[in-house]
């Protein structure tokens, strides 16, 4: 898996290679290694405490690792002080200078850098285009509102084109509308910069939204790693398929039926699987297994080989779809897509969920 | 009440009487400042003004302020040995500040009981421990002896009164840019680091700026209180330190002069006022008590020049870091701030310590180490009716200063915490300016009324005084916990069903107890340790314990001075340690 060891591939933006840190006896990042291609929007996904921040920090240089090394353009950054590092850092709560005007906040990375004054003043106006703030650029952070400011973190960050961007959970304090609308903006700005990003967030939602690569987190490691379609359609564990959307897990123990086929045989009953979904899991073999069927997979009076029944206990109207919230006899709870033009069961009503054998996936 | 009119009102006389009623809560404490602060204080400079036999305006006053050298000098000592005592205040007390606020929390409440403790620690009590320590047969002087090397006069000349000024000014320019400084972000100054600037740049350009409010704060209170001294430069210093309120006192107690004192008392009150005016126009006088600072329009050309200053400022500390890199190495350079303000505790603690030994000594006099120890002296403090006699009137007094003081605060806090109206700024300053205007001002002004009302040797009258000047420190304390009480809770229990009276009493009143408490213990020991309204409305028999030492401290220095300093210091300490436990506990 190591490619040669010391200097990583030129195409390699970022690696971060055996990086760890720990608190005392807390394990915040466990040996990590990860690797991001120049250009690509990759996103840090996890619960809190789950290791994204402290990586972020410590790629920033905010925070000193116990072992491991940053390489960025294949040079070792690992021991560089933070503002000699050619990084940038949106933060959580936009860290605007309260004491500097919009533009001057804009300008001082590039003051930092020594730029001459008419250059600053120059970058610093493209920049506030860039982001159409245009005529804020005499405001104090204080006089905009809160997507405004977020605007100006961006600008403050892009301005002087680091190597990578950092941001961290840079929308997590703007409402849901706002946040989509910043979620766009964020992907425009990438597309015509083609600026290398790193993006921490909570929200599986947003991760799914904007990333090329989705970095899975949990337990201070790296749970999965792949494309959103990836994550979502092949979790490879049930940890990855319950944080990321809404996943019925079935428990059980892999067994071969009469016929040599592979079935589940779990507390609500025996599930077919499909050779290919039972080969293509690491669980293949005979042991402990979950079941994952995603809830457009099930299927509520309809087809399918396997088949669960219970009692309808809710449905979720959600605008463009409804859930039906099925109570099962083992007291677990399963969530049915509704099919289309189809309406909902009266609570209470008994119904049979059907789904077929190759649908879901398999985790140990 | 209110409850009951607001049912028969209408609308609009239900949001007049809702925006106009809290404010009532302060009528009392207006109505008490406006008696026994503003119309004294008036007075004495209508005084200024008046021919003492005919009552005629005139000028002549002033004219031989100006015309005589020795007061004018006097004058011009004053306003220099306050601007030098808040610029050594600043300088000393920026990196001990800036230190503290970047410890844990838990830490830093450790660490601040070492500035609260000398904050509050008497000036009396303060001077005579310097006394101690630089006087001829002194602690330096014992040491130097030893070493076989030559005393230099420590005491009775600049070098004594800068040290005792400095002493007193340090903890409160420190107590004052703390809360400014642990208010900032530090996240903002990552931020910078992470945007490419030097720890150097990100310092100046970011932080120190962000701290410029609570540096002119704590110039402007220490700048302030340094005018109105009397007790460090006349125990330490010699006739080429006296400084105005000494002349002031000079005036009243020996000449009753009351015209020529409100002159001297006009000209400390003008400085004040204009120390003020000028900070009110560059950061507004509402960031003193934490209100945040009204922020102006940038661009102009001293906003231009500032940032230059402060670039050339970063470059020097880099450079500075660059030099010192090799003798001080990594470690020493973290180290720094820590040894730094490790000193600058132990010099604000020591001196107090320093007066523990020398109330157990058997020499009659103030020698260091003592040759021997004994009892002796707190035997004279206990079996005199005299010291005993003060220091009950003392206890009593600062009791009944304390209650007083909280009620009126507490009330006009409460009243503030909530009102929109236009007035509100000015009683908010009204009750802040006794801790402007100098006591002196103040105390001579009182002295004036009394004698007219027969309050003079009176405990009433001192009670009266006294409160007059905790009413700032008490309505502070309770001012910042109510800033930070939620009134949903209050709109919560109304709901519930309570009537405004109960939601006071069941809710609101556990909720800022702390800062009530906090309020108490504070003024009781302003009252306890008040020594300028005392020298004018206590005397004879009715003597306070500061007005016992003070009368002591110029007479005939002695042990028993000592004896009475660790208990005054002892019960002042007690005291607030409680406030901060109560305090904390109140949040």
């Amino acid at each position: 898996m190591l490619p040669s060891h010391g200097t990583a591939p030129p195409a390699c933006k970022l690696l971060v290679d055996g990086l760890t840190k720990s608190y005392g006896s807390v394990v915040a990042l466990q040996p990590t290694r990860l690797e991001v291609p120049a250009g690509e929007f990759l996103t840090l996904l996890g619960p809190s405490g789950s290791g994204k921040t402290t990586l972020l920090q410590m790629i920033c240089g905010l925070v000193e690792p116990n072992g491991g090394r940053i390489l960025i353009d294949g040079r070792d950054e690992t021991r560089t002080p933070v503002h000699k590092r050619d990084i940038g850092l949106v933060f959580q709560h936009y860290a605007l200078f309260p004491h500097l005007t919009v533009a001057e906040n804009i300008g001082f990375p590039l003051r930092m850098r020594g730029i001459p004054g008419a250059d600053v003043d120059r970058r610093v106006r493209e920049a506030l285009e860039m982001v159409h703030l245009g005529h804020l650029g005499d405001r104090f952070p204080k006089e905009l509102s809160g997507g405004q400011q977020q605007r100006v973190a961006l600008a403050r960050c892009f301005v002087y084109q680091p190597s990578v961007i950092l941001m961290d959970e840079p929308l997590g304090a703007l409402d849901k509308k706002l946040r989509e609308h910043m979620q766009y903006e964020i992907k425009r700005l990438h597309r015509e910069t083609g600026a290398t990003i790193i993006y921490v967030t909570h929200d599986q939602e947003e991760a799914l939204a904007m990333s090329d690569r989705i970095c899975l987190m949990n337990h201070a490691r790296i749970e999965q790693i792949g494309t959103p379609h990836d994550i979502y359609a092949r979790p490879k564990t049930a940890f990855a398929a319950d944080f990321i959307g809404v996943s019925n897990i079935f428990r059980g123990r892999l067994q071969r039926d009469e016929g040599g086929a592979p079935i589940l045989v779990t507390g609500g009953g025996r599930f077919r699987l499909s050779p290919a979904t039972a080969t293509a899991s690491a669980a293949a073999g005979q042991g402990e297994a979950s079941l994952i069927v995603r809830p457009e997979q099930l299927d509520l009076d309809g087809e399918g080989d396997n088949e669960v029944s219970g009692q309808v206990v809710d449905t979720v109207y959600a605008g463009s779809e409804t859930r039906v919230l099925v109570a099962l006899g083992d007291q677990s709870t399963i969530t049915v897509r509704l099919r289309r033009g189809m309406s909902p069961p009266p609570l209470g009503d008994h119904v049979a969920v059907r789904w077929r054998s190759d649908a879901g996936v398999l985790v140990s | 009440m209110s409850a009951v009119l607001l049912h028969g009102a209408d609308e609009g006389g239900l949001r007049q009487r809702l925006r106009f009623g809290p404010l009532w809560l302060a009528a009392p404490g207006i109505a008490f400042l406006a008696v026994f602060f503003l119309y004294p204080v008036l007075r004495l400079l209508g005084l200024s003004v008046q021919d003492a036999d005919t009552g005629a305006w005139t000028g002549e006053h002033y004219a031989r302020i100006v015309d005589t050298g020795v007061y004018f000098r006097v004058l011009m000592g004053t306003f220099r040995i306050a601007g030098l005592t808040a610029l050594f205040s600043l300088l000393l007390g920026y990196p001990l500040a800036y230190w503290l606020a970047q410890l844990p929390e838990r830490k830093r409440g450790v660490m601040i009981l070492a500035v609260m403790v000398p904050f509050w620690t008497s000036y009396l009590v303060k001077t005579f421990a310097w006394m101690v320590i630089l006087g001829r047969t002194g602690v330096i002087g014992g040491i130097l002896a030893a070493g076989g090397l030559p005393q230099p006069e420590m005491l009775h000349n600049e070098f004594g009164v800068m040290i005792g000024m400095v002493h007193a000014m340090l903890p409160l320019a420190v107590l004052t840019m703390l809360p400014v400084m642990t208010g900032i972000d530090r996240r903002l100054v990552q931020a910078a680091e992470t945007l490419g600037a030097a720890p150097g740049h990100a310092f100046w350009l970011v932080y120190f700026q962000l701290s410029l409010p609570g540096i002119a704060a704590a110039g402007l209170l220490t700048f302030i209180s340094s005018l109105g001294f009397f007790i460090v430069p006349a125990l330490l210093g010699g006739p080429q330190q006296t400084m105005l309120a000494q002349l002031i006192i000079a005036q009243i107690q020996e000449m009753l002069n009351w015209a020529f004192a409100g002159a001297l008392a006009t000209f400390m009150l003008a400085a004040a006022l204009v120390t003020c005016w000028v900070y009110d126009r560059i950061f507004g006088l509402s960031t003193l008590s934490g209100e945040g600072s009204r922020r102006k329009k940038g661009g102009g050309r001293m906003r231009r020049a500032g940032q230059g200053i402060l670039s050339a400022l970063a470059a020097l500390t880099a450079m500075a870091a660059r030099v010192t890199a090799p003798v001080l190495g990594e470690r020493g350079r973290d180290r720094l701030p820590a040894v730094y303000s490790t000193l600058v505790l132990v010099f604000l603690v020591a001196p107090a310590i320093v007066v523990v030994p020398i109330a157990f000594t058997s020499s009659p006099f103030l020698d260091f180490p003592p040759p021997g120890y004994s009892l002796k002296w707190f035997e004279v403090y206990f079996g005199s009716d005299l010291w005993l006699g003060a220091t009950l009137r003392s206890f009593g007094v600062a009791f009944a200063t304390a209650i007083l003081a909280t009620l009126i605060a507490g009330l006009a806090a409460l009243a503030l915490a909530r009102s929109t109206s236009r007035w509100r700024g000015a009683i908010f300053a009204l009750f802040l300016a006794p801790m402007i205007v100098p006591r002196i001002v103040i105390a001579v002004g009182l002295f004036y009324l009394f004698a007219q009302i027969g309050l003079v040797a009176t405990d009433l009258g001192l009670v009266i005084g006294h409160t007059v000047l905790a009413l700032p420190f008490a309505f502070v304390a309770i001012a910042a916990v109510v800033k930070g009480h939620d009134w949903r809770l209050d709109q919560a229990a109304a709901t519930l069903g309570a009537n405004r009276v109960q939601t006071l009493m069941r809710v609101t009143v556990p909720l800022i107890r702390g800062g009530l408490v906090a309020a108490f213990l504070f003024a009781f020991i302003t009252s306890f340790d008040e020594l300028t309204v005392a020298i004018f409305v206590s005397g004879g028999v009715k003597t306070t314990l500061p007005k016992q030492m003070w009368d002591d401290m110029i007479l005939q220095l002695n042990p028993t001075l000592a004896a009475v300093s660790v208990v005054v210091f002892l019960i002042v300490m007690a005291l607030l340690l409680i406030a901060e436990r109560l305090r904390r506990s109140g949040r």
